[in-house]
């Protein structure tokens, strides 16, 4: 699990002690409460139009302390990106709130899904805030543009308003209703299969496994249980986060989400070549998982990792192969050619079984599916899978900035996952110069022009926000049309009588 | 048990309120009560009217079999062995007859069936913990009732359910065959019969990759059919439990039930056990004052903890007085033994406050001195374990209590440690019993890891029956039969009883009394 990444803390039981002290500490927006509601007042209720909330009238920045000279200042404490004056500009002119707003909230107008919603923030000073929650789109942006958080999570709808859970006489009646079904993908799982960096570092060549393995839950999650609402986004540095937003998959219990979570996730045989269990026939859902991870277990596996290459990475791969003849045989050619590649000793797996070297014991059947099984370990997705498995848990929000980088967590466009570079994710100080730039560029325009192009959209955050608005579109659009058959529903359940 | 000494009473006044209860569903919600299968969902809570004493009966006798279900899963019974225990019991406490069988019973054993699992629903609701324990054991209970029922009747149940549940099509099957099969693991000689569910239905088999699935919608194999049934009877229970759990802040306002609920709910913590006389070892031989010490090895937890704080302290506060006295007085130690006890003990005492202070307390445990009805009644009772598991938590200084219970669980290892229980797999186990709040089962489980041999002895020659070792719940039957069984030989051959005395201790152990 990534560092400053994800949070495993809630899973916590509620009504914790030390956690209700954290969310006890006066936070500015209380302090600021009285101006909240005037605002509120002047703003009304969230309307549909347009995003007010992107317009180029929002306060500008103070000219002078927002660009200081990055050779002249004094040196900050902080990286640029994790100023709170950068993350204001970021919050006020930049994060895409409506679309946010709607995504959580499945309904242009304010429901129980955003209202009760939690979110918990990380402040500048490293206090961690649970339970906020926010009447619309318009006061959480307010509140982020008030405290600065260097990031926010997103957590479960409760049953009540997260902030009145302290008024209940009983505490089990403040429970987690509804949430995203979530995955997070993270390099660092991959660091015994990966030769090209480790830790923290990525590189164009191991993001493939990410690639891979979005490629994989994605065919899982669409064909297998039917969702379609799935929004995949960059964790802002070394790894991937998903979002499924269909009904059926926000209204997942614990045990749906576990065995969901668990369908997914095969066991990995480990370095001590155990068995991986994975039982033939294959499943369908592996034979599939198979059938599109071969392409890359030639090219970013065998070619680019080359995991096999040195004769002590090497036994990594006899540990894997369960026949004794046909290891001493593999051996025993590696030990006098010492430089094979990883590509090379792979197809000398089959020309030493070929040549007589198995067990008698041993088929060809069970050669193949060995080979099968470590093409698995070396290619199948390693998803944190306890991160799935909670309704409770929080996941950092999409479009935050990543305070370890800078960048911005960016939605992933599933139709050109190929094409996704990490590294041309932009960074929270980089779009803000662009704004200046375009500025610049523009300063022959009327003011009335100018005014017709938001910040974001005088920056390379543009596609990502416009990507995330038309998806955000089409869950709305499938909600609406669902949401009707669903009230049908309701106004015969959830009158279950307990006069006995 | 709980004596409702005005229940004709409170009967016909529950019934009032039954009855007002229910009058606006009375024509909507409940048609009139049948039970068409033996086996029950127990979807729909009863509507018929129901005195209170029978509200009550009928939900012991629930928790009876409940509790033996319990035991033999602690015991890590087969469920061959399982079913042979459960059958008598079955029988005895609630027997459920067959169709096929025409008795005229058939409707009031399925209407007691369908109302104490209402009762003990309500009354097992209020915790987490006893939810899933609950949830768990009724779980239990349906499956063995199930794998007992006439083929053709469960084939019926099973349909009467609206499981959802679709047949594949020929098309279909042909269609999707070799993935059906791998899927689903198709050995040679199994039918080649799946059908199809919500996927949500069937999260066990989803988990495990054994079923297929296609956009949402799970094929499975017909073998799984009657595991689903099982799971799907979990879930919904769970479900109902939980809401149950919602509304019950309104079942309390009821007064005349919450006392019921409450007593039961109890139960379940440890099953209730009172005081029996044969707990005594008065019979086989007289305990003296002075054979405390070589007797406390057979002592369970919560006394051996008391003897040794009394023996360090020289001195024990009211509460563990008390408890040890009536602990004392229920192995079969006399009055004058008991007092000689106490005052040797206390040797840090002068005699004049020895009498002042403490002499009345112990002479009024037995019965010698206090109230008529005291007297009549010789006493206190010595307390069960459902009483120490469920009375308030000892203060800062206090020892009274169970152990397993009151002391946190790292204390409670070394507590076990200093007493010479140092397997660390029993230990283990102790600590997760404990973590589930199931104090009287690691209780039983240390008593059966320290008669393990002897245990084993009386199995295997017959000597005891299979009643005779059930679980432990009074620590009076706990020290008995860890007397019992480390004196095997000796006390069939009559030599404890080398004093000759057989003579009955004076104002020993009292009947059972109500308190
Ligand atoms: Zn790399």
């Amino acid at each position: 699990m990534e560092d400053s990444d994800m949070t495993d803390a809630p899973a916590a039981p509620l009504g914790n002690e030390e956690e209700e002290q954290v969310t006890d500490l006066p936070t500015p927006q209380d302090a600021t409460a009285g101006a909240s509601t005037k605002l509120e007042d002047m703003f009304g209720d969230d309307s549909d139009d347009d995003d007010d909330e992107f317009s180029s009238s929002a306060p500008a920045r103070p000219a002078a302390s927002s660009q200081p000279d990055p050779q002249s200042a004094p040196a900050p404490s902080k990286p640029r990106y994790a100023e709170p004056d950068t993350l204001r500009q970021f919050y006020s002119r930049l994060f895409p709130f409506r679309p946010l707003f709607q995504w959580l909230n499945h309904s242009p107008t304010p429901q129980p899904d955003f209202q009760n919603r939690e979110f918990a923030f990380v402040l500048p000073g490293g206090a961690y805030i649970r339970y906020q929650s926010f009447a619309s789109a318009d006061l959480f942006r307010k509140q982020c543009i008030q405290m600065t958080p260097e990031r926010f999570e997103i957590g479960p709808q409760y049953s009540i308003n997260p902030r009145d859970r302290k008024t209940l006489r009983k505490a089990s009646a403040f429970r987690p209703v509804m949430k995203e079904l979530v995955f997070d993908i993270d390099m660092t799982d991959y660091d015994p299969i990966r030769t090209c960096c480790s830790g923290a570092a990525i590189c164009p060549k191991c993001w493939q496994f990410i690639t891979m393995a979005i490629k994989v839950v994605d065919a899982a999650l669409r064909e297998d249980f039917g969702f379609q609402h799935i929004l995949w986004v960059y964790s802002g540095r070394r790894g991937a986060h998903a979002w499924i937003s269909d009904k059926r998959a926000r209204e997942m219990d614990d045990t749906k989400r576990r065995a969901l979570a668990n369908y997914l996730v095969l066991v990995s045989g480990n370095e001590q070549g155990k068995k991986t269990g994975i039982k033939r026939p294959l499943h369908p859902h592996i034979d599939r998982s198979l059938k599109i991870l071969n392409p890359y277990f030639q090219t970013d596996v065998l070619a680019d990792q080359d995991p096999w290459h040195s004769a002590e990475r090497a036994e990594k791969l006899l540990a894997l192969l369960p026949d004794k003849t046909l290891t001493t045989a593999l051996q025993k050619k590696w030990d006098s050619s010492p430089n094979r590649s990883s590509n090379q000793k792979w197809s000398d797996i089959d020309t030493v079984a070929e040549a007589g070297n198995l067990s008698a014991t041993f088929t060809a059947k069970q050669l193949v599916e060995a080979k099968q099984d470590i093409r698995l370990e070396y290619t199948y997705p390693r998803l944190d899978a306890e991160v799935s498995k909670k309704l409770n848990h929080l996941l950092k929000s999409p479009f935050v900035v990543h305070p370890g980088t800078g960048r911005v967590c960016v939605p992933i466009d599933t139709r050109s996952l190929e094409d996704f570079d990490p590294f041309s994710v932009p960074t929270v100080t980089q779009l803000l110069q662009e704004i200046d730039a375009w500025d610049a560029e523009h300063v022959g325009m009327t003011e009335e022009d100018r005014a017709k192009v938001q910040d974001w959209q005088r920056t390379s955050l543009k596609p990502y926000v416009e990507y995330f608005r038309g998806y955000v579109a089409g869950l709305l659009k499938a909600e609406s049309a669902a949401g009707k058959r669903g009230r049908e529903e309701e106004g015969v359940a959830g009158s279950e009588s307990m006069e006995f | 048990m709980l004596a409702v000494t005005s229940a004709p009473r409170i009967a016909s006044n529950k019934r009032t309120v039954v009855d007002a209860r229910r009058q606006q569903f009375a024509k909507t919600r409940h048609a009139p009560e049948e039970y068409p299968h033996r086996l029950n969902f127990y979807l729909v809570p009863p509507a018929g009217d129901i005195a209170l004493e029978q509200f009550e009966e009928w939900a012991i006798a629930r928790l009876k079999v409940l509790g033996e279900l319990e035991s033999c899963q602690f015991r890590n019974k087969t469920p061959a062995e399982t079913d042979e225990h459960m059958k008598p019991v079955l029988d005895k406490y609630m027997r459920l007859s067959s169709n096929a069988s025409r008795s005229g019973e058939v409707q009031d054993e399925r209407k007691r069936d369908h109302y104490s699992h209402w009762t003990l629903r309500l009354a097992f609701s209020s915790t987490p913990d006893l939810r899933q324990r609950f949830a768990r054991l009724e779980t239990q209970l349906l499956k063995l009732r199930m794998a007992s029922d006439d083929a053709r009747e469960r084939r019926a149940f099973i349909d009467s359910l609206s499981m959802s549940w679709e047949t594949l099509s020929e098309e279909e099957k042909i269609t999707w065959l070799d993935q059906l099969k791998a899927a689903t693991n198709l050995k040679r000689d199994e039918e080649e019969s799946w059908f199809k569910v919500a996927w949500e239905k069937v999260p066990e088999l989803v988990e495990r990759r054994q079923c297929l699935l296609k956009r949402g919608v799970a094929y499975v194999h017909v073998r799984e059919q009657q595991t689903m049934v099982i799971n799907e009877f979990s879930r919904q229970l769970e479900t109902g439990l939980e809401l149950a759990a919602r509304n019950l802040p309104r079942m309390d306002e009821d007064n005349r039930l919450s006392p019921i609920l409450h007593h039961l709910s109890q139960s379940f913590v440890a099953p209730d056990a009172g005081y029996s006389e044969s707990s005594s070892i008065g019979d086989i031989t007289t305990p003296t004052a002075a054979a405390i010490d070589g007797l406390s090895q057979h002592f369970p937890l919560c006394m051996q903890n008391l003897h040794r704080e009394l023996r360090k302290n020289s001195h024990l506060k009211h509460f563990g007085r008390l408890q040890y006295t009536l602990f004392l007085k229920g192995i079969g130690l006399s009055l004058q033994e008991c007092i000689l006890f106490w005052r040797k003990s206390f040797k840090l005492i002068a005699d004049d406050k020895f009498k002042s202070d403490y002499l009345y307390n112990i002479r009024h445990a037995y019965g010698d001195v206090g109230g008529d009805s005291n007297r009549r009644g010789r006493g206190y009772t010595p307390y069960s374990c459902q009483k120490l598991l469920t009375e308030p938590a000892p203060s800062a200084g206090q020892t009274h209590g169970c152990p397993y219970r009151t002391y946190n669980p790292d204390n409670l290892l070394s507590l076990l440690q200093s007493v010479g229980v140092s397997d660390r797999t029993l230990l283990q186990g102790v600590k997760e019993d404990v973590g589930k709040q199931r104090y009287h089962i690691a209780c039983n489980r240390v008593f059966d890891y320290a008669h393990k041999a002897q245990i084993k002895k009386v199995k295997d020659e017959g000597l005891w029956s299979a009643s005779e070792l059930d679980l432990v719940l009074h620590p009076n039957a706990y020290f008995k039969r860890s007397f019992l069984l480390k004196n095997l030989g000796k006390v069939k051959a009559g030599d404890l009883g080398v004093d000759g005395a057989f003579g009955v201790s004076s104002g020993g152990a009292g009947e059972k009394m109500e308190e």
